[in-house]
């Protein structure tokens, strides 16, 4: 018998194959394990814990884990989301989303799910390109680059995914990179425990799509790329915008005390309930 | 004490459509509502709005109503009797969504308000031409339950058998009602909580271990555990093998192809519910259903009256078609008239099964105006053998 | 002294663990699999095994600090 074992196998599904799908050195796995790692910390039961995704290579992920997951639609995790939260406050919802998918086609609902406060833990895996689709331009795409879809070169801003969700209410916005595995865990561990909305924005390597773009060309260069390009909130204070540029910051960007949806309903219902 | 018993005794109450629809899922144990305000549906919302919290049940407001619609499937998987309603343009929204629940088997209700269209269309004029699209508006093979209620009671009522057989199948249930039954108000007797029966999802009786997510248990509708019971699964629009998992394989798409489309066509003696009118005699029958029920009754009367032997069959499930009660009636016809406020959604269907012997007329009309009981006396009349 | 166990069978041989190991713990073996070669430098921060996408480093720690013989490498199989 073998004297030691990888903790999360505790969580993952028996009967799902591994290896994962997912390409050799995709951050998205490093993320997963972070995720699993904190709810094994914060003594979840599984049964309470439902995990919600959308569509993409991201959205690949509940599948694995042995919670009760919910593969919903592209861009509509949130939706579904909001409606198991809303019927059972009970339960720990989660949900997991690529750029593509959180920002693009379910921008709106990112918005409206930050600025309504259900409890929901939301994690976003931005690695600035559809992976699943093979590698069109997203709405975090820098400018300028070539994509699949932008052959010429991408004509289009990107979106600040954490500034949007920050601006559009969320309690609680964090910013990672999946090389700064202890800070993940910190961010992922605030956000499941925080009251309402919360959104953690973290930024992966798609080594198969976006690392070409950027002309790095294995996991290893692009995780480099993420250390060396990313500061942290407390040291970004002492920065000046030229110095910022092109950086990526990190950290704790909002963390309030808001009442959620549920709590205000829950007031309503047993006011109406005592008439 | 007095007040109670007053309130126990069903008496006779002015409702409109909308408010009777709401009744009825509340009723029916409806404890999610999501919605979107669109007219002719928006007072579906708005009473939801005020009712719900009343109940113990939640109630939301989405940004749109793909937003309504994913939520409504998410509250069904955490066990809750869910509902939606909506018209034309937010009805296209949910197109995507109904699918998923028709894929991953999560029972909720949708209602569909018609008014005209295509695209914007008519917003407060009454219509029947979502038909086809509650039929077939989602992308890829599937079965679907559409009922359509042609009075206040009706729509009372058909909400509260919606629930069930969206409970039974474990599958979407459409109520097309349109504007004209949405927006009237009649005078109805509500029957007690009591008297009415409810069904309720089949449910897991064996341990998490021995429960198969997706497998048929001999009646094609797998026993349904809700988020939170301890039989944790996956849920997917992929499709999957009884465990939920997705699959490409041949056998077992198949398998899961076949058990979706059979769990309802197996059971369609069950679904043959319609009313019909003078029809023992008849040597031409009308068929129809919503609003243009109501005036083809009207029109039958009148008919009569001249001593015509005219009849009405009046269709409560559109969806799965009722093939069975249909040819009855072209059996038993010479002709049969069917007028429609769309371009001939069923009368096509209804020409599908006629086997030859039967004059099958239709009378359509698409400008947003209802079809009167004059002009389908008129049509009767003109035609008649 | 810590113990490092890979498990071939999920390890898709990215790299990053050998590249990011501050004590240079890991390197490639011919296959390109990581393998330990140096188990004395190891701290046991665990950040290898918290990188690796497909979960196949386990770092034990030993409690008592003791020597637990050589770290077990390639031939571990998971
Ligand atoms: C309605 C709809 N439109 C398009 C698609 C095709 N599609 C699948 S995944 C995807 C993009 C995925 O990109 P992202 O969300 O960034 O996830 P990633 O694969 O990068 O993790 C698209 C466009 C779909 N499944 N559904
Ligand atoms: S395509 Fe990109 S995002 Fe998808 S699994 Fe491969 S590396 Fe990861
Ligand atoms: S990080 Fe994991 S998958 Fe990558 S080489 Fe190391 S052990 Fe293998
Ligand atoms: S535990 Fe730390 S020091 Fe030891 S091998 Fe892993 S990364 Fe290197
Ligand atoms: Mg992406």
């Amino acid at each position: 018998m073998r004297e030691t074992s990888h903790f999360v196998h505790k969580y993952l599904r028996s009967s799902k194959r591994f290896p994962h799908i997912w390409c050799a050195g995709c951050g998205i796995g490093i993320f997963m394990q972070a995720l699993i790692r904190v709810i094994d910390r914060l003594g979840y039961s599984k049964d309470a814990v439902v995990m919600v995704s959308g569509i993409g290579c991201s959205s690949r992920l509940p599948v694995y884990v042995d919670f009760n997951t919910l593969h919903a639609t592209h861009g509509r995790a949130l939706t579904f989301a909001t409606g198991v939260k809303l019927a059972n406050p009970d339960l720990k919802v989660i949900t997991i989303m690529g750029d593509g998918d959180a920002v693009s086609i379910g921008g709106n609902h990112l918005i409206h799910a930050a600025r309504r406060n259900v409890e929901i833990a939301s994690f976003i895996v931005n690695n600035h390109v559809y992976g699943m689709t093979g590698g069109q331009s997203s709405p975090t795409t820098a400018y300028g680059t070539k994509t699949t879809s932008a052959p010429y070169g991408n004509l289009e801003a990107a979106f600040d995914i954490s500034g949007l969700v920050e601006a559009a209410g969320a309690a609680f916005v964090g910013r990672t990179t999946v090389y700064h595995t202890p800070l993940m865990e910190r961010l992922v561990e605030k956000s499941l425990t925080k009251k309402g909305f919360s959104m953690v924005e973290v930024l992966a390597q798609c080594v198969t799509y976006s690392g070409r773009w950027l002309g790095l060309n294995s996991p290893v260069e692009m995780m480099a790329w993420q250390r060396d390009n990313s500061v942290t909130v407390e040291k970004a204070q002492d920065l000046t915008p030229d110095e910022l540029a092109g950086k990526i910051v990190i950290g704790v960007l909002a963390d309030r005390e808001r009442p959620s949806y549920e709590d205000e309903y829950a007031k309503l219902t047993a006011e109406k309930l005592k008439v | 004490m007095k007040k109670e018993r007053q309130e126990e005794r069903p008496s006779q109450v002015l409702l409109q459509g909308n408010e009777a629809c709401v009744k009825g899922a509340l009723l029916a144990g409806c404890r999610f509502y999501a919605g979107y305000p669109i007219t002719p549906a928006t007072e579906v919302t708005e009473v939801m709005a005020k009712d719900m919290p009343g109940t113990g049940g939640a109630f939301i407001q989405m940004e749109d109503e793909i937003a309504s619609m994913g939520a409504v499937i998410g509250a069904s998987l955490a066990g809750v009797k869910s509902m939606t309603a909506t018209s034309g343009p937010g009805f296209s929204l949910m197109q995507e969504h109904i699918g998923y629940a028709c894929m991953a088997e999560g029972p909720c209700v949708i209602v569909d308000v018609m008014r005209a269209g295509p695209s914007t269309g008519l917003p407060t004029q009454p219509s029947q031409g979502d038909v086809m699209q509650a039929r077939w508006g989602t992308h890829g093979d599937h079965s679907i339950v559409v009922l359509c209620p042609s009075s206040v009671y009706e729509f009372f009522d058909l909400t509260i058998q919606a629930f069930n057989l969206s409970e039974r199948y474990r599958t979407p249930v459409i109520l097309l009602a349109d504007e004209i039954v949405g927006h009237m108000r009649e005078g109805v007797v509500l029957p007690s909580a009591k008297d009415i029966e409810l069904e309720n999802r089949p449910r897991p009786t064996v341990p998490p271990e021995w429960h198969i997510p997706y497998g048929d248990p001999g009646t094609g509708v797998p026993p349904m555990p809700a988020f939170g019971d301890g039989y944790r699964y996956h849920v997917t629009g992929l499709h999957h093998d009884v465990r939920g998992y997705p699959t490409t394989r041949k056998d077992e798409v198949e398998a899961l192809m076949r058990r979706l489309f059979s769990k309802i066509s197996n059971d369609l003696d069950r679904l043959q519910w319609f009313d019909s009118y003078y029809t023992e005699d008849a040597v031409m029958t009308v068929i129809a259903y919503g609003c243009v029920a109501r005036a083809g009754m009207q029109a039958v009367r009148e008919a009569r009256a001249k001593g015509l032997k005219v009849g009405l069959v009046k269709l409560q499930v559109l969806w799965p078609f009722m093939r069975r009660t249909i040819t009855t009636i072209l059996d038993s016809s010479e002709k049969v008239l069917v007028p429609e406020m769309n371009v001939g959604h069923i009368s096509r269907e209804v020409k599908r099964v006629n086997r030859g012997n039967c004059d099958v007329l239709t009378l359509n009309k698409i400008d947003g105006t209802p079809i009167t009981p004059g002009e389908i006396l008129e049509t009767l009349e003109e035609a008649y053998p | 002294m810590t113990r490092v166990d890979i498990y071939r069978g999920w390890c898709k041989r990215c790299g990053i663990c050998i590249a990011f190991c501050p004590k240079h713990v890991l390197d490639a073996d011919q296959g390109l699999f990581p393998t330990v070669t140096d188990p004395e430098q190891c701290s046991g921060c665990k950040l290898c095994e918290m990188r690796c996408p497909d979960f196949a480093i386990v770092v034990t720690k030993d409690e008592k600090g003791k020597a637990r013989g050589k770290a077990k490498s390639g031939s571990a199989t998971g």
